[in-house]
């Protein structure tokens, strides 16, 4: 394992520990709060847990008796502001980190060339920070951070500030040259983790409630932040009659045995809506009262508590659905994905 | 949107302050100005509080930047009460700075002993003048690049620690460039209060001319006897006062 990292720090509720393999992308996500951003914290050296260690290749970084500077541990920050330093121009910014570690001036301005041109940033060297937008500050800011040849890259929501249209080729970018590092990358969007991360682990109020292959996390999540994030349904309990808690479903291939702990996961597009129960039907229905309506793409993602369903803005209107309105979510047992938990 | 009554008050907070740098410009002696301000007491005068005003701002700038971050950029018990005490010369009358002075550095002072034995004489020397002036203008320096250091905030310094830049680089690359504009205005400050220091300056350092007696107590001095000499001088003070914030402004806006 290159990282292995536990902490606890009361004054912030978290308690948590990860492992990231060398060359592998972790990402981490969770709801604001959650205690992401102080796990990286911790990881950088910028905060000292109560209890717990850091460990970066075999050395101990935070550990009992041992607090090694931020400075010197060999692990780069990419934030979600550039935080380019204003009073350098581009170049050197990039070329702080090789300068920092006694390069030449010539030296590191080659180094700051290499990787603003790796970032596709190239043409903006000469530049004010003042005056490269959000998106090109980014580049930069993820040029500076690769320059320093860091062990361990975190990267804490660095496209929520962006804005959208940006995102896919920064994303293309990132995915590039994240490839073969160690990286914890800490983000709200499924599509981050989807695409960049190897791994992923859920936090909840300081806790990891999740951890395991992306894939297998957002297509069966069992926490309900991840289920919501993913744009997923998903309702827990225990496995009983084909169903789990009265939600009927297919088991996937370990399936549970009567009786053990089970989540039901089920997509918002399968689930259709109705004023009352369709009598005499051989799905799942559920009575809820609607939470909340947000657009989704062409449609209408109709909340209802955890649960959500999405429906055309049509039947939306035909339905009269407003939060606060009865309603009745039915989906098809057989679109009802079931898992061990 | 200011309420239009607030105008009011303004001006006439305005018109106390300028409404005298008027009236010495009105009392001057514009036919005899030349001869009075070119007098060899004058010159010794303008010179001395020159030299020794830039001396305590470089020492201002020396003591009072690492002062300053100490302050802005650490937390330790007792920290709140250290602030106080050393920004007590922004609120002390300046006499009694020149009395804990003497008291200090004098002969028979805390110090004087030590300073006797190493064949060092403080009190009544230029030296006392430009310590004089430091110790009042010190906590001008301090406090407009505390305020200036707490403004910025650590993000940009975190960054560059996480970029591998060691301490020392950090203060030096990072934090000293970008509160640049707070440590020049800190910097003129202090040096405008050294210019205009007077009473630790004539209770510490004495007024002898040439060696302590720097402009404004020349101007205290001959106002006794030439009151055109003191008015010109003043104005000098004036002049050499507005062309100083001028400069300041000016190098804030480039």
């Amino acid at each position: 394992m290159s990282l292995e990292l536990a902490a606890t720090v009361a004054a912030r509720g978290l308690d948590a520990a990860l492992e990231v393999a060398d060359g592998e992308t972790l990402a981490v996500l969770g709801p604001n709060g959650a205690g992401k951003s102080t796990l990286l914290a911790v990881a950088a050296g910028l905060l000292r847990p109560d209890a717990g260690r850091v460990t970066l290749d075999g050395r101990d970084l935070t550990a009992p008796g041992t607090f090694v500077p931020t400075h010197d541990r060999r692990i780069a920050l990419l934030a979600q502001d550039p935080l380019l330093f204003p009073h350098l121009s581009v170049l050197e910014n990039v070329a702080f980190a090789p300068r920092s570690r006694g390069a030449g001036r010539r030296e590191a301005r080659a180094t700051a060339r290499r990787w603003l041109g790796e970032v596709g940033a190239a043409d903006l060297a000469d530049r004010r920070p003042a005056r490269v937008s959000g998106g090109q500050g980014q580049r930069v800011a993820l040029a500076r951070a690769l320059a320093a040849d860091p062990r361990l890259l975190l990267l804490d929501e660095p496209m929520a500030a962006l804005d959208v249209s940006v995102l896919p080729a920064l994303r293309q970018t990132l995915r590039r040259v994240l490839a073969d590092r160690t990286v914890v990358l800490v983000t709200h969007d499924v599509l981050d983790a989807l695409l960049l991360a190897d791994r992923v682990v859920v936090m909840e109020n300081g806790r990891v409630v999740e951890a395991g292959p992306t894939t297998d996390v957002l297509e069966r999540p069992r926490s309900g932040f991840t289920a919501r994030i993913a744009g997923l349904n998903l309702v827990s309990g225990p496995w009983r009659d084909g169903a789990v808690a009265g939600v009927r479903g297919i088991a996937a291939d370990d399936a549970p045995v009567e009786g053990e702990p089970a989540v039901a996961v089920f997509r918002p597009s399968a689930v259709s809506v109705f004023r009352e129960a369709p009598g005499g039907s051989p799905r799942n229905s559920f009575p809820v009262t609607v939470t909340e309506l947000e657009p989704h793409g062409d449609q209408v993602r109709v909340r209802a508590g955890h649960l959500a369903a999405d429906v055309t803005v049509q039947s939306a209107a035909e339905l009269d659905l407003a939060p606060g309105a009865r309603a009745v979510f039915a989906v098809k047992a057989s679109e009802v994905a079931v898992y061990r938990t | 949107m200011i309420p239009r009554w607030i105008y009011a008050p303004a001006a006439l907070g305005a018109a106390f302050v300028l409404l005298p740098l008027v009236a010495i410009v009105a009392r001057v002696d514009w036919t005899g100005f030349l001869g009075l301000i070119t007098s060899q007491a004058s010159q010794d005068a303008l010179w001395l509080s020159l030299r020794t005003s830039a001396v305590s701002t470089v020492l201002c700038v020396l003591f009072g930047t690492p002062m300053a971050v100490v302050l802005a950029r650490t937390s330790f018990p007792g920290q709140g009460v250290l602030r106080s005490l050393v920004l007590l010369p922004l609120v002390l009358p300046p006499v009694v700075g020149g009395i804990a002075l003497l008291y200090t550095f004098g002969r028979r002072g805390l110090l004087g002993h030590e300073l006797d034995v190493l064949g060092i004489q403080v009190a009544f020397s230029t030296t006392a003048v430009v310590m004089a002036q430091t110790f009042v203008a010190l906590p001008f320096l301090v406090v407009s690049l505390e305020g200036a250091l707490r403004t910025g905030g650590r993000r940009y310094e975190v960054v560059a620690a996480s970029l591998g830049a060691g301490p020392t680089t950090v203060f030096r690359r990072v934090t000293l460039p970008l509160v640049l504009p707070g440590l020049l205005s800190g910097a003129v400050l202090a040096f405008a209060r050294s210019l205009g220091e007077f009473g630790a300056t004539i209770t510490f350092a004495g007024s002898l001319q040439g060696v302590t007696r720097t402009l404004p107590l020349e101007i205290y001095q001959i106002r006794e006897t030439d009151v055109d000499a003191a008015v010109a001088l003043s104005l000098v003070l004036v002049v050499v006062a507005v062309l100083v914030i001028g400069l300041a402004r000016q190098g804030r806006a480039g």
